[in-house]
């Protein structure tokens, strides 16, 4: 079992982490305290091939793996966790949601561009009213001649008023067999007539970002917006968080390693009781668990990513990988913040973002609760996956690196 | 004997070249040999003089229209002819930009080592064991050329003293006469260096932190009546002695966080933790107390001086020198005494 | 224009150095493309850009130092070549000087080679002013922007960072060109540069491809390597009578311990 990386990978890892730690770190407190995001991040970011970094080459994308894909968002998160969001919603739910169930038209039209970082893209399934409850959605889509008409509000949408499309799940079908039939998956022009967005502030963390709100009325759309079939919405829905919770996964293990850099350079700088804190027992056991839960992160987001490359179903990996490594990081930031001593309470250390952003990396994305409700599915056996009519492809680094053939 | 060259600009000698041709005498009495100082150049006798004056045995002058402008090929060419005809065992070098090029080019012509920016030496014989610094200088090596002649070595800049004038002034200008070739570069001129230094290259910062706004007796002007802007001017005043500081010492201008906090100076000058880490080789620091925070950012400075008005302030802990004083007082006193010991009136 | 860049793999500039076993050592800290050539390579790439041809990236290291040639073909370069023989093991900079020279020699019809300002692990700063003179060209050392370069009448105008301030110079093409940070900003490389630059075959030339298969003697040697003293833990408290008196006296002392 060869757990080396490649140097295509480390090269990779390399060229966003220095990105992040030039350009972003040294002016991020201060976006953190505007609760406002860069304008040149997004931008960057694109011209940097980062926000198209694991798609096809012949979609717009930079051709690399999976792994490369957790490699740049443990890199990212390492400086701050907004980064790594523009990655879960852009990457994770919508470009690779298209990649998996976009027709051939709708991955001209709309993938090409996002994987280019010409456009931006999130994801829009929570709503005011719901969350974790996703087929319980009441956004509707209402079928009028070869249109649809979608009303309703969505809620708590990273870069709703940054982004250019929306991948949306909405309510198609008001008498459904089964619950989770009544749903279906559009890719929704953000400047559409109708739309309204803005934004959340006031949030504990990811302040540096962009959280809003997306209001939809009368919302009239192509009939070549439906993703998939009338229906497949919770399934495109489910498979989307796939990706995004692999993204966050791997974010999650940077945090942890940036709340360990940060608390063994403070250890060894400050004194107490006549030496380094570092000699102190109770600080090296602080730093112990940070250095090993960082190595399980890794670990089970490398797992994710090698199946991801394989194509093999990863359900049940993601989730713990997700779920291990964003409370491991919300512990890591609270030892690292007493490993500061008071000087962590305060933000001139960058201890306390790390204990703000890590809480919300426990909630969305699938709460802390619902993970633990997936993983026991599949350890008791009652949940069982089922092959999907469109299933992510393994990456095949012909197919992903060559052009249009 | 031993061959100095005398590196100058604009018609003054550049003082470290002195420095480095106290070492040559120092090394020519160890080794019981005599040092010739070489100057090559246009309109430059006197400095040829000042090298006699400074204890040289006998000063080469090459005097030439083609040496007007440094140009590297040119001075290599004519250095070359001049070693070797005088078949030196050492040629010794200042450290600057003109003549490190130029030992390079020298030590290639006559295939032989080269040991640039030493700052210390030992003899074994006549053979020069050089300690020079690696690694941005976290590590010494020292180096020996054993069999090729000459040595050739660079001094570093203070790293060694300046001989004291008109300690022998026996010796005589020996004009030399060139056979050159034709130049192939063409100089056009200098441009002035764009900016001040900045925080992060800078290899001397004066800081200044809170303590700038504390002088009671300074009244601000009368337009000013806001107790925090009166605050902010009087800081203002401190920082101003700092920039004085900083001029006669070619240094930028630092500031800690609570400096940059309180308003007294821009975000871009801070040093510490959430503003830049510095490795400057002197940090002076006016009224800083020396807090962790300020210190993860120049701790890795070579050597700091502290100037505090209260004497049991932190800072003085990391300082390597320290003064327990008004920097009011201190600091511009201290910009009058570098300004003449250093010639910069 | 056939263009060169020199690179040269040093340790990370943020490494802890320490001496082990009489040599230097970085620890757990990357080999990295030494830091001043990156701006080389930047410099390099921004001027077949300009001017069209093709960039090669040569180095003289070992084996490890291929990664600093993948990083240079990552960023753009077209072409790199690793030198290595064990007859260059304990380079010094007339061997090294040597070395590139005569690799450049083989190369045949080049317009330009960059190097970097200094290596950050041995600090000598003169390989490509000795490059230059071995092989008779210009050596335009120290620059810190490139202001007109003309491929066909053969001539380039530069300005070089002085003490003093910035030296305009002129000369003829082919010319050796060491660049300073101040000349460009250095790209990341792009992912595509990273897939091609892993798959990329490198090859070795030893000492006999580049014609130096006789005795090949650094002229220094290296008999010990030391961690410098660290100053005093005590601090110097300056006193005096007055204000001038002891502004004084520190800066006696500053000057007195070479702080100055």
């Amino acid at each position: 079992m060869d757990f080396g990386l490649t140097a295509e990978h480390e090269m990779a890892q390399k060229m966003v982490r220095d990105f992040a730690q030039k350009e972003v770190a040294p002016s991020i407190r201060e976006w953190d305290q505007k609760q406002e995001m860069a304008p040149e991040i997004l931008p960057r970011m694109a011209e940097l091939g980062i926000l198209g970094i694991c798609l096809p080459v012949r979609y717009g994308g930079q051709g690399m793996d999976f792994i490369s894909l957790g490699l740049a968002c443990e890199e990212l998160e390492a400086v701050d966790s907004t980064l790594r969001v523009i990655m879960s919603v852009h990457v994770g739910l919508s470009a690779l949601t298209l990649l998996q169930w976009g027709t051939d038209a709708q991955k001209e039209q709309f993938l090409i561009p996002l994987a280019k970082g010409e456009k931006i893209g999130c994801g829009a399934f929570t709503e005011p009213g719901m969350g974790s409850d996703v087929a319980n959605i009441q956004t509707t889509a209402k079928k009028d001649g070869s249109d649809y008409v979608l009303n309703g509000e969505k809620m708590w949408i990273s870069l709703a008023s940054k982004a250019d499309y929306a991948l949306l799940t909405a309510r198609t079908d008001f008498e459904p067999e089964r619950p989770s039939d009544a749903l279906s998956s559009f890719v929704i022009d953000l400047k559409s007539k109708g739309v309204t967005t803005g934004d959340i502030k006031g949030k504990l963390g990811v302040r540096a970002g962009s959280t809003g709100w997306i209001s939809l009325q009368d919302v009239r759309v192509p009939s070549d917006s439906l993703v998939g079939e009338e229906g497949e919405g919770f399934k495109i829905t489910m498979s989307g968080f796939d990706s995004g919770r692999y993204t966050v996964a791997a974010g999650a293990t940077g945090l942890i390693r940036a709340c360990l850099e940060a608390s063994v350079a403070y250890a060894n700088e400050r004194k107490a009781f006549g030496r380094s804190i570092a000699d102190h027992q109770l600080v090296q056991a602080k730093i112990a668990q940070m250095a090993q839960d960082y190595e399980i992160g890794k670990l089970l987001y490398f797992k994710a990513g090698w199946q991801k490359n394989a194509g093999e179903r990863n359900t049940f990996e993601t989730s713990m990988a997700k779920q291990f490594a964003t409370n491991a990081s919300f512990n890591a930031a609270s030892e690292a913040i007493a490993v500061h001593g008071g000087y962590g309470y305060s933000d001139e250390y960058p201890v306390e973002r790390y204990l703000r952003n890590s809480r919300g990396a426990m909630i969305y994305e699938g709460t802390n609760e619902i993970h633990s409700l997936i993983q026991a599915g599949y350890a008791l056996g009652t949940r069982k996956d089922r092959p999907l009519r469109l299933e992510m492809p393994g990456y095949d680094a012909n197919f992903w690196q060559s052009e249009q053939s | 004997m031993i061959i100095v060259y005398i590196d100058h600009f604009d018609g003054r000698a550049i003082p470290a070249s002195w420095e480095t041709l106290g070492v040559g005498e120092s090394l020519a009495e160890a080794i019981g040999s005599d040092t010739k100082a070489v100057v090559l150049g246009t309109g430059v006798e006197a400095i040829a003089q000042e090298a006699l004056d400074f204890g040289a045995g006998e000063a080469l002058l090459a005097d030439e229209p083609m040496f007007e402008d440094f140009r590297p090929e040119v001075y290599a060419e004519a250095l070359t002819q001049i070693v070797k005809d005088n078949d030196p065992e050492i040629v010794l070098f200042p450290t600057t930009s003109r003549s490190r090029e130029l030992a390079g080019m020298l030590a290639v012509d006559l295939d032989t080592g080269l040991s640039p920016d030493i700052v210390d030496y030992e003899l074994d014989g006549t053979v020069i064991v050089a300690t020079r610094p690696i690694y941005a200088g976290k590590l010494l090596i020292k180096e020996i050329n054993q069999a090729k002649r000459p040595q050739v070595l660079t001094t570093r800049s203070r790293a060694f003293p300046t001989p004291e004038k008109g300690a022998a002034a026996a010796g005589a200008v020996t004009r030399v006469e060139l056979e050159l070739g034709e130049p192939v570069t063409e100089v056009h001129g200098y441009k002035e260096s764009a900016g001040g230094v900045t925080l992060a290259d800078a290899a001397v910062i004066v800081s200044g932190g809170r303590g700038t706004s504390n002088n009671p007796a300074l009244e601000p002007p009368a337009e000013i009546t806001d107790e925090k802007e009166q605050e902010i001017w009087r800081a203002q005043q401190g920082f101003k002695l700092i920039g004085e500081l900083a001029m006669v010492l070619g240094a930028a201008v630092g500031a800690s966080r609570a400096a940059v906090d309180a308003g007294y100076i821009p975000y871009s000058n801070q040093v510490g933790q959430t503003g830049k880490v510095v490795s400057p080789d002197l940090y002076i620091a006016c009224g800083i107390s020396g807090a962790i925070q300020h210190l993860a950012g120049m701790r890795t400075a070579k050597t700091i001086v502290a100037i505090n008005k209260d004497s049991d302030a932190p800072i003085f802990k990391l300082a390597r020198f320290g003064v327990v004083g008004d920097l009011y007082d201190i600091v511009p006193a201290l910009t009058e005494a570098l300004g003449e010991k250093l010639g910069k009136g | 224009m056939n263009i060169i860049v020199c690179v040269k793999q040093t340790p990370d500039t943020a490494a802890t150095l320490a001496v082990v076993d009489g040599k230097a050592s970085w620890g757990n800290a990357p080999l990295v493309l030494n830091p001043w050539d990156e701006y080389a390579v930047e410099q390099a790439l921004v001027t077949k850009e300009a001017e069209g041809g093709q960039v090669t990236a040569l180095c003289l290291g070992p084996e490890t130092a291929e990664e600093a040639l993948k990083q240079a073909l990552a960023m753009g370069c077209d072409e790199a070549v690793l030198i290595q023989d064990p007859a260059f093991e304990s380079a010094d900079s007339l061997v090294a000087s040597r070395v590139l020279a005569a690799a450049i020699k083989k190369l045949e019809s080049v317009d330009l080679a960059f190097f970097g300002k200094a290596a950050v692990d041995t600090d000598l700063g003169v390989t490509g002013p000795q490059v230059a003179r071995r092989l008779g060209w210009p050596s335009l050392n120290l620059v810190a922007a490139i202001s007109e370069l003309d491929a066909t009448a053969k001539t380039i105008t530069v300005e070089r960072l002085l003490e003093e301030g910035r030296q305009v110079v002129s000369g003829p093409l082919p010319a050796v060109v060491s660049v300073v940070k101040e000349i460009n900003e250095p790209r990341y490389p792009s992912f595509m540069g990273i897939r091609k630059a892993s798959k990329a075959e490198i090859p070795r030339w030893s000492a006999a491809d580049i014609g130096l298969d006789g005795e090949i003697h650094p002229a220094l040697t290296w008999p010990e390597i030391l961690v410098p003293e660290k100053g005093g833990d005590e601090v110097e408290f300056i006193e005096g009578g007055d204000p001038a008196e002891i502004a004084g006296k520190l800066a006696d002392r500053l000057i007195e311990e070479k702080v100055i």
